[in-house]
């Protein structure tokens, strides 16, 4: 193709909607990364659509100047489905939130996954109901204290990536609204991706859920808590990059780097599964003494498995091809007919 | 040797009833074909049971399928047969009732030993083979088992491969008893089979023993002729709903020039047209067995935006799961086409029985004011008409249409005259143009005189536009929570519906005069019976007529004014009174309702004695 597409800016990205999620909210800075990448993917702004269901996170789709849908709870999956699988051209976005994907749409949820249509989710996890003002979440922490849960929530949480690996997911990545380089690398890597890609973004609720990840985000404790995986480097972390992780056959173990040579640490591999669901139970409730840091970046991609629209549109191609286009007289006419004078 | 004297009859009801194991559907429909292309009209009514295999030869387990055929019209499947082919005591002692008095029951005596008169909870002394109850009827009795294994002795194949061959020899027995043409059940078990030579000359053998049996044995006295019936002249198939529905769609398809798209998940009575589109993705029909039912209608509604002809379909449970989505795609005023095969019950109800229950769902199952189109095929091949003209409407007027068929006329069959695609009514669409950055801004809610706002698909340059379930404002589609607003698109959604009566047909009087005593208000499935009630009512002196709503929102624009011509109106229904409700509150007639809610269809005798009740 010659075709020269002008390029977009991320203005060009941005509706004539005024934004209303509360000031300071983590859903600014996840809209801002979205239409900072969209003008350096070279597509033409129409081959866009973004598809939400409900919930502060959903209203998304109205604040990009592409085509969008603000659907209904839980079932921006299932429509996004069905428009991938008939219009594959299409760069088709999912924008969703814990409760939406993990609750009331916790069917869908999995079951894109396990198609795999190339569609990127983006799933805003914020640990709570931010529209309906501060119900506990399926992402909730147990004992959370909510308008709902006056004596603490008694539900155990979901482990969202654990849930995606456990579908099947072919890409799955987690990342933070406080970390806009880290989600623009994210976002970018699961548009390339050729499958459904999860992207598990850390948002805070600044209202109900205020610092829920602050352990992760802030200066102070990131680097303590958090491991930043990178495909092929050793897993490293801690304020001086002085720790790191070491596999002892299948079980993980923090090791202090000032004793402990870099060349034993367990390299990042995406391609491994076991690795990936080893990785994705570092899920430790971090206020508890012993616990692993907190991984971020792609813990498993799966670059083998063909997407849902391919193997559904190359079904309708063999068809067409084996049987040629349909004769509609013939088929209403079916096989036996007679005739009456 | 006596001889074997032919008989001229008008028309006859044939019930097979066995196991479900015994392939009596199958049977039925070969012997449905057969009728067919010898002329006669007919209808029928497979009547098979909820469990897939029922413990064998118990009540639960009893599959049946009634025939009626004849020389004149035939509207229903028959209220009683003539003739009950039972293979064992289960599947007679579910179906006497139904058989007129003098009938023929012909007996598989294998069926009706001791193990069969226990399994279906008849005590030793109550066998009807042998204690005197049946000397109303003309008996039978033909060893089917016996006979079928003698003739397969030297086959080679199992005891229990032999006796799935049975049924040939009772289809192979009335094919002779009827003078119906056997080649084409011949031609079926030989396509059938082409893989298993073994299996497909013993079923032709069994075949041709039963023929023969009739031929040789003294037993029957009576050989019937049934002339072709004086059928409009034209080309003809036979043709059952549910496999209409699925071609009026396809149709669609292809007149509109788009592709179809059908997300569903699978339910009774309404799987068998996601089986049937499956086949044809050489017509561009795309099918997707979504996770459930919330999911099919939402990627419909996704290709739907996309720009595809988007249908889901359901039943009745399913359909209550899909009410969220259906309000969603009322407030995108987006095409789709939303079947629903009913059945019976609330809940899971009955399965496989029919009903019409679920009008009040079509018409008020969403949350706020949600008004869709709503349109009841009334025969099996109606199902085409109707499927086509759900997906016209749809298109043409960017609107959810409900198509209401239901259990009874999805699985039964009646001969089709069917036509040719071209004189199908064009189905014109066309999608919102591209516009340039110096055009006027897109408005995504501005609407044409039939109210419907432009199709504007991703992919399409300079038409970006969010659609979603908030409120929207006129014309630029942006959210909008003011009041006045609200009210006016509220007004907007219900004016569109209505709209469409200027593009619809009006309302006939199927039968009868113009005016009169009596009307005979139907809608859906009743159509035969009712068309069969009234004629024999008008035979017989009574001022009595008959329509059957088909739009039924919005309603035929002269409705109102034929209810006006009759002194009584009457609105039977197999539901507790849900149309006669409507017709009531719109047209302010002191309509009576008439209601049969048993999961079974009206039978055309009940019809009659209670208009006779209602007039004399
Ligand atoms: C069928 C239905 N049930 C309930 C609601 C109410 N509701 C709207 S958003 C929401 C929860 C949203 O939580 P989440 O998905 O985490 O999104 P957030 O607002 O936190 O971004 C609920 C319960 C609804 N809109 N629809
Ligand atoms: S309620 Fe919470 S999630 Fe919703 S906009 Fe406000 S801060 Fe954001
Ligand atoms: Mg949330």
């Amino acid at each position: 193709m010659t075709a020269v597409v002008e390029k977009l800016t991320p203005k060009d990205f941005s509706s004539d909607q005024e934004v209303r999620w509360c000031p300071g909210c983590g859903d600014y800075s996840i809209l801002k990364q979205v239409q900072t990448i969209l003008p350096d993917l070279g597509r033409p702004k129409e081959e866009f659509v973004f598809i939400s269901g409900i919930g502060c996170s959903s209203r998304f789709p109205y604040y990009m100047d592409t085509f969008g849908m603000h659907s209904i709870h839980g079932r921006a999956n299932a429509i996004a489905t069905g428009l991938k699988a008939t219009r594959p051209e299409l760069s088709v976005w999912v924008i969703s939130g814990d409760g939406d994907s993990m609750s009331i749409g916790g069917n869908h949820f999995i079951h894109m996954l396990r198609r795999n249509p190339d569609i990127n989710l983006l799933v805003f996890n914020n640990q709570i109901y931010g529209l309906t003002k501060g119900q506990y979440s399926p992402t909730s922490e147990q004992g959370k204290v909510t308008k709902s849960t006056p004596m603490g929530s008694i539900d155990y949480p979901f482990n969202p990536i654990a849930l995606s690996l456990g579908a099947d997911g072919t890409f799955v990545a987690r990342t933070m609204d406080r970390d806009p380089k880290h989600q623009q690398a994210m976002i970018r890597r699961a548009y390339d991706h050729q499958g459904t890609s999860l992207v598990e973004i850390y948002q805070n609720c600044n209202v109900f859920n205020d610092g829920a990840f602050e352990i992760y985000t802030e200066k102070s404790s990131k680097k303590e808590q958090t491991l930043m995986m990178e495909h092929g480097k050793p897993l490293v972390f801690g304020e001086n990059n002085d720790k790191g992780i070491k596999l002892d056959g299948f079980k993980p173990i923090i090791v202090d780097l000032n004793d402990s040579s870099v060349n034993d640490l367990w390299i990042h591999d995406e391609e491994d599964l076991v690795k990936a669901t080893i990785l994705s139970r570092f899920y430790d409730d971090p206020a508890k003494g012993d616990h692993f840091p907190r991984p971020f970046g792609v813990f498993y991609v799966n670059n083998h498995k063909d997407t849902f629209d391919k193997l559904f549109n190359d079904q309708m191609a063999y068809a067409k091809e084996k049987l040629g286009k349909g004769d509609l007289d013939k088929l209403i006419a079916g096989k036996e007919t007679w005739v009456v004078n | 040797m006596t001889a074997i004297t032919d008989k001229d009859l008008e028309s006859v009801v044939i019930r097979f009833a066995g196991d479900s194991g015994d392939g009596m559907q199958l049977t039925g429909t070969q012997f449905t074909n057969a009728t067919a292309l010898h002329g006669n009209d007919l209808a029928t009514f497979p009547d098979f049971p909820a469990e897939i295999r029922a413990p064998l030869g118990t009540l639960a387990g009893v599959s049946g399928f009634q025939i009626h055929f004849g020389s004149t019209q035939i509207n229903t499947p028959g209220d009683q047969s003539d003739v009950l082919v039972a293979m064992n005591v289960a599947a007679f002692k579910v179906n006497i009732k139904n058989l007129k008095k003098g009938g023929v029951i012909i007996l598989n005596s294998d069926g009706f030993d001791s193990k069969n008169l226990r399994l279906a909870n008849v005590p030793e002394d109550q066998n009807p083979i042998n204690d005197g109850s049946l000397t109303d009827y003309d008996v039978k009795l033909v060893d089917v088992t016996k006979i079928t294994r003698a003739a397969l002795a030297d086959s080679g194949m199992t005891t229990k491969e032999i006796d799935r061959c049975k049924n040939m020899f009772v289809l192979g027995l009335v094919y002779w008893m009827y003078h119906r043409p056997i080649e084409n059940t011949l031609e079926f078990l030989r396509t059938k089979f082409k893989k298993n030579e073994a299996v497909m000359n013993a079923n032709i053998k069994v075949l041709n023993a039963g023929w023969n049996y009739g031929e040789t044995t003294e037993m029957f006295a009576n050989r019937y002729t049934i002339a072709p019936a004086k059928m409009e002249s034209g080309v003809y198939r036979g043709i059952m709903g549910n496999q209409a529905a699925a071609l009026g769609l396809i149709s669609a398809s292809v007149k509109s020039g788009l592709p179809l798209f059908y997300g569903t998940y699978p339910i009774t009575p309404a799987s068998d047209i996601l089986h049937d589109l499956s086949k044809y993705k050489n017509f561009d029909i795309k099918t997707y067995q979504a996770e459930d039912e919330i999911a099919g209608i939402c990627a419909a509604i996704g290709a739907a935006f996309g720009g595809h002809l988007a249908v889901t379909g359901s039943s009745g449970p399913g359909i209550a799961l899909k009410g969220e989505a259906i309000g969603l795609a009322t407030m995108l005023e987006l095409p789709l086409v939303i079947l629903n095969i009913q059945r019976a019950g609330p809940s899971t109800g009955m399965p496989t029985k029919t009903e019409q229950a679920d009008l009040n769902q079509a018409m008020f199952g969403r949350n706020g004011e949600c008004p869709v189109v709503v349109l009841a095929a009334q025969s099996p091949s109606d199902c085409f008409t109707l499927a086509y003209e759900a997906c016209k409407i749809a298109l043409q007027h960017m609107i959810p249409v409900f198509f209401l068929s239901d259990g009874y006329i999805a699985n039964g069959a009646e001969p089709w005259k069917f036509p040719n695609s071209a004189d199908l009514e064009p189905i014109n669409v066309s999608f919102a143009k591209e516009r340039a950055a110096t055009d006027d801004k897109f408005m995504p809610y501005f609407r044409d005189e039939k109210l419907s706002r432009p199709w504007a698909i991703p992919g399409t340059k300079g038409l970006e536009h969010r659609i979603g379930g908030i409120e929207k404002q006129n014309v630029t589609g942006n959210i909008s929570y003011d009041a006045a607003n609200h009210e006016l698109m509220t007004h907007l959604r219900q004016e569109k519906v209505d709209k469409v009566a200027d593009f619809i047909p009006l309302q006939t009087i199927d039968s009868g005069e113009e005016s009169g005593d009596l009307l005979l208000l139907g809608w859906g499935g009743t159509y035969g019976a009712l068309r069969t009630a009234t004629a024999q009512l008008i035979a017989e002196g009574y001022k009595v007529s008959h329509a059957q709503v088909r739009y039924i929102n919005p309603f035929p624009k002269n409705l109102g004014e034929i209810l006006g011509r009759f002194k009584t109106v009457v609105v039977p229904e197999l539901n507790n009174g849900q149309l006669v409700k409507i017709i009531r509150d719109k047209y302010f007639v002191d309509a009576i309702p008439y209601n049969k809610i048993q999961g079974l269809p009206f039978m055309s005798h009940e019809v009659i004695a209670k208009i006779k009740q209602i007039l004399d």
